[in-house]
């Protein structure tokens, strides 16, 4: 179909402003937080109602129009990168918190609802939204659904997918799924699990309902130092060897303690090899024990310097520095490109120290910030864009790391997603049957293949071609590679 | 626990990948077995000259590192096994199994993915999966998420296998999540009417106070607190009541269905739905668990079936036929005809030739 037909269908049921296609209104939307990657969509479509959903996606599935939703865009792989031919799908527009039942411990809420806003909606009954994304001011619940998106919190209350009750999706075709319920199990196969972490690959999802978690009595965290990063990782394995499970557990390299310091002042230890945060909730007379034996811990684990957190000023001073890695990174460097591979914890000093060797092979500056709890890995890279060469260089490191997290038992992608980025790196992680299958379920839903098109899943001809790369669980690990 | 040679798995597999082929070539369809503990669970395999896929001699712990918080296990391995490794590393399954018999297999769990008493507060099987290695319908040996806690790669289709009860693809091996056991736990029972407990569960569950466990029955409130002592203590002041001093067994009891109000003869209602449903008026007995989320019914009179949906799908839920005499009426709740035929669409990619347990959750899958 022609742009300006479908525009003129497009306009018989939505305002001027919800239909966009002159360049300068498309502008904004070229990227999301991956913006290495760019291009302009066709047409940009902002709906108010899942009805005007329905009906945009019926009349692209008529007319064979490829489809990206897209939420805040705050994605980290390139999901909402626009389909040059296709319509950019925007669910900000749907952003009502429709329903908070306090007992039941529930919210209904519209994809577009960002998700600090149900925390902050749901405090006055002293409950809130568990998952908590560094970027959750801005990133949309529907995005964080289809992102399967974690918090610092989430080795003790979970991912997206252990805290959402139940979805409407609606698929391509327009037909509208109810998926899940408000109670805690459903009949038939766990499609909620599916929809989850999908990446806009399978449906639209129009409404939520999330579950709340009580807030907690009291928080306090503790913050070791160490001037050795494999004590730090042993550190990490006694709490939890200890049966803790801290409410949160996160590690920085020095040059990212370095590089957070100088910017807020959170008084870390600027000697220290790395920085351990590691954060205990609950009842007041449980804080209280499991602070006492964290705190032993980390000084059997040979701690350099211990602080625990006084009071909630303090707790959020220490913490500033861990949620401003990114922004610290983007003042010490032009350009950064963060990795998200999770590793098993006990392969850390051994990935680390293969980081820092690709680091001075590429001849570009790496700093480490982990969600040590549960493996994840963010390595952020830093480059400039200007110099010529320097961007396939940074990839090609990324590259590299994401093969080791692989040979280490790990994969490819902890919480940010496989999107248009790590396609090449699903060739390494997953075999062609396995391959097979995924696009299998994605014909499930999508027979068309008009969703999210080219993202997520490579063709086994993608794969086939990146052959050089193509290595299999082990089979033949990366020669070039130094052993160590 | 004894480990078995690698040789002879990778034995196991061969021969179920031949089994499943050749059965793909014939249209017979395959009787999954576990441990058989739950076979009364679900509906009867549709089919002629059904052939058994034995895999309970696949089993064996692959890897459990404690301080990793995973263990991987192949799906023939005995519950009981699995769980008294985890103990001696003072860890545990959170979603606290039903065995239902000596002889309850990994593998039988995760398909049927029942949880049990702990499932309102530290989630459900599928909330602890995070890999499985399957053969699919077609014998091919895939394996999806990993033994990582974070896995956003590719379509989570460990989870999608859990609970689909062996009609999507035999599973060989599963990778889990687990936790530290509860330094103290502590059994309290308070006198109360079922309404008023059901309306104080949700209440405190909205509260941070460490119950791990709630039980309705006859009059009774139990609650299992779990944590630390000093934490278990403070709350039990907080929320009175008597402490039970075989509390262990009694959550045993609940777990394992040997408790006096599940009457082996009867039907067994199996009823999920918001927790905040107020006491559902059915004829028989009922039992509430998991803060009021879970209400099992025994009914003397055999109620019908059209009327327990109706009540239960009302209440945001659904209803399970968990056991009866006669298999009279469809196990399992009716899904809404798009769902089906999502199901349907989703059965024909991993089992082309439908012979996996064919219709032991739906006619059709
Ligand atoms: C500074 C910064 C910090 C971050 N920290 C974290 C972190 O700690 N943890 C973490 O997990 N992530 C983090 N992220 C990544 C990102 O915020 C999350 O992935 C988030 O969930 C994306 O939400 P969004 O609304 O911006 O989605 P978008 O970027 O708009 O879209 C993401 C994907 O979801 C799809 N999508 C969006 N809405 C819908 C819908 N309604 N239905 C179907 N598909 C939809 C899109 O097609 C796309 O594939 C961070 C990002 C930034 C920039
Ligand atoms: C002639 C005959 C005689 C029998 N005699 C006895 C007897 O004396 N005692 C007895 O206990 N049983 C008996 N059975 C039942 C038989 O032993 C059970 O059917 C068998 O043990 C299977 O148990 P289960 O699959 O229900 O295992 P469970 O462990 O109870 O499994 C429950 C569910 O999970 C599925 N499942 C289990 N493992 C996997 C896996 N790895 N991958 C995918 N799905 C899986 C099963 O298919 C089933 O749907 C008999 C059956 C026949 C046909």
């Amino acid at each position: 179909m022609h742009p300006l037909d479908l525009v003129t269908d497009l306009r018989t049921f939505l305002p001027l402003e919800a239909v966009l296609y002159e360049s300068e209104d498309l502008k904004a939307y070229e990227c999301d937080g991956l913006s290495a990657y760019r291009q302009m969509p066709m047409i940009v479509v902002l709906p108010r109602t899942e009805d005007e959903v329905i009906r945009i996606l019926r009349i692209c599935y008529t007319s064979k129009t490829p489809v990206v939703a897209r939420g805040a865009g705050t994605g980290l792989s390139g999901g909402a990168l626009p389909h040059a031919t296709g319509i950019l799908l925007s669910l900000a527009k749907l952003k009502q918190i429709l329903e908070i039942d306090p007992v039941a411990r529930t919210a209904r809420v519209q994809p577009g609802v960002r998700n600090l806003a149900i925390s902050e909606a749901a405090a006055p009954y002293g409950l809130y939204y568990a998952p908590d994304p560094s970027s959750q001011i801005a990133c949309s619940i529907g995005g964080n659904v289809a992102e399967n998106s974690g918090g610092v919190h989430c080795l003790k209350y979970g991912l997206t997918v252990h805290n959402i009750l139940k979805l409407r999706v609606i698929t391509m075709a327009g037909e509208n799924l109810e998926i899940g319920s408000a109670s805690l199990d459903s009949p038939g196969y766990d499609l909620l699990a599916l929809m989850t972490g999908s990446e806009g690959m399978l449906g639209i999802v129009t409404e939520i309902i999330v579950k709340l978690t009580p807030s907690a009595e009291k928080a306090q965290v503790v913050m070791a130092a160490f001037d050795d990063i494999c004590k730090a990782g042993n550190a990490v394995a006694n709490v939890i060897g200890a049966g803790i499970i801290p409410a949160g557990m996160e590690m920085m390299d020095k040059i990212a303690t370095r590089a957070v310091e100088e910017y807020v002042h959170a008084g870390y230890n600027l000697e220290a090899a790395a920085i351990l945060l590691c954060e205990s909730d609950g009842t007041v007379e449980e804080v209280a024990d499991e602070i006492r034996r964290i705190d032993e811990i980390m000084k059997k684990s040979g701690a350099i310097e211990i602080k625990t957190s006084r009071d909630e000023t303090e707790r959020l001073r220490f913490w500033a520095g861990r949620k401003a890695a990114f922004p610290a990174a983007g003042r010490i460097s032009p350009d950064y490109y963060c990795m998200d591979g999770t590793i098993p914890r006990k392969s850390l000093a051994h990935v680390l120290s293969g980081i820092e060797r690709l680091s001075t092979e590429y001849g570009l500056r790496c700093m480490n910030v982990f969600h040590a709890g549960d493996g994840n890995l963010h390595p952020l890279i830093l480059y400039d864009a200007n110099q010529p060469g320097e961007l396939e260089k940074t990839e090609e490191f990324g590259a590299k790391i994401l093969g080791m997290c692989i040979e280490a038992g790990g994969t490819i992608t902890g919480e940010h997603g496989v999107g248009i980025e790590k396609i090449n790196q699903m060739c390494l992680q997953f075999s062609n049957g396995e391959l097979k299958i995924f696009h299998a379920v994605k014909a499930v839903f999508d027979p068309e293949g008009l969703l999210n098109p080219g993202k997520a899943v490579p063709t086994l001809r993608r794969c086939a071609e990146h052959g050089a790369m193509h290595v299999h669980r082990g089979e033949e690990k990366f020669p070039e590679l130094p052993r160590f | 626990m004894p480990r078995a040679p690698i040789k002879s798995m990778q034995n196991i597999i061969d021969q179920s990948v031949n089994t499943i082929r050749a059965a793909a070539e014939r249209k017979v369809p395959l009787h999954i077995c576990g441990g058989g503990s739950k076979e009364f669970y679900g509906n009867h395999i549709i089919g002629q000259n059904i052939d058994m896929l034995d895999i309970t001699a696949y089993s064996g712990i692959v890897v459990y590192e404690p301080a990793e918080l995973v263990i991987t296990a192949r799906t023939g391995t005995r519950l009981a096994d699995l769980e008294a490794e985890l103990h001696e590393h003072r860890q545990m399954l959170a979603f606290e199994p039903p065995h239902f018999g000596a002889a309850a297999t990994l593998g039988g769990c995760i398909a049927t993915g029942l949880s049990g008493p702990r499932r309102a507060s530290a989630g459900a099987v599928r909330d602890s999966v995070l890999g499985v290695r399957m053969l699919d319908g077609k014998g091919d040996d895939l394996r999806f998420g990993g033994q990582v806690m974070k896995n956003v790669a590719g379509y989570d289709i460990s989870r999608l296998m859990t609970g689909s009860m062996g009609t999507l693809g035999l599973l060989l091996e599963i990778s889990l999540k687990v936790l530290p056991l509860p330094p103290v736990e502590l059994t309290l029972s308070l006198q109360m009417k079922e309404a008023d407990a059901i309306e104080k569960m949700n209440l405190w569950a909205g509260k941070p106070l460490p119950i791990s466990a709630t039980c309705f029955y006859n009059g009774a409130l139990t609650l299992r607190l779990s944590g630390a002592e000093a934490a278990v203590r403070a709350a039990h002041t907080k929320l009175g009541g008597e402490e039970m001093a075989e509390g262990a067994a009694f959550w045993q009891s609940v777990r394992e269905q040997t408790h006096i109000f599940f009457q082996p003869d009867k039907s067994l209602w199996r009823l999920s739905i918001k927790s905040t449903t107020p006491p559902l008026s059915l004829p028989g007995q009922q039992l509430v668990e998991w803060g009021g989320a879970l209400r099992w019914l025994i009914s003397n009179a055999d109620v019908d079936a059209e009327t327990v949906r109706a009540v239960t799908g009302a209440a945001s839920g659904h209803a399970t036929l968990f056991r009866a005499g006669e298999p009279s009426a469809a196990r399992f709740h009716p899904l809404a005809p798009e769902m089906m035929n999502i199901h349907r669409r989703l059965k024909e990619q991993f089992d082309p030739m439908g012979i996996l347990n064919p219709g032991r959750m739906y006619p059709g899958l």
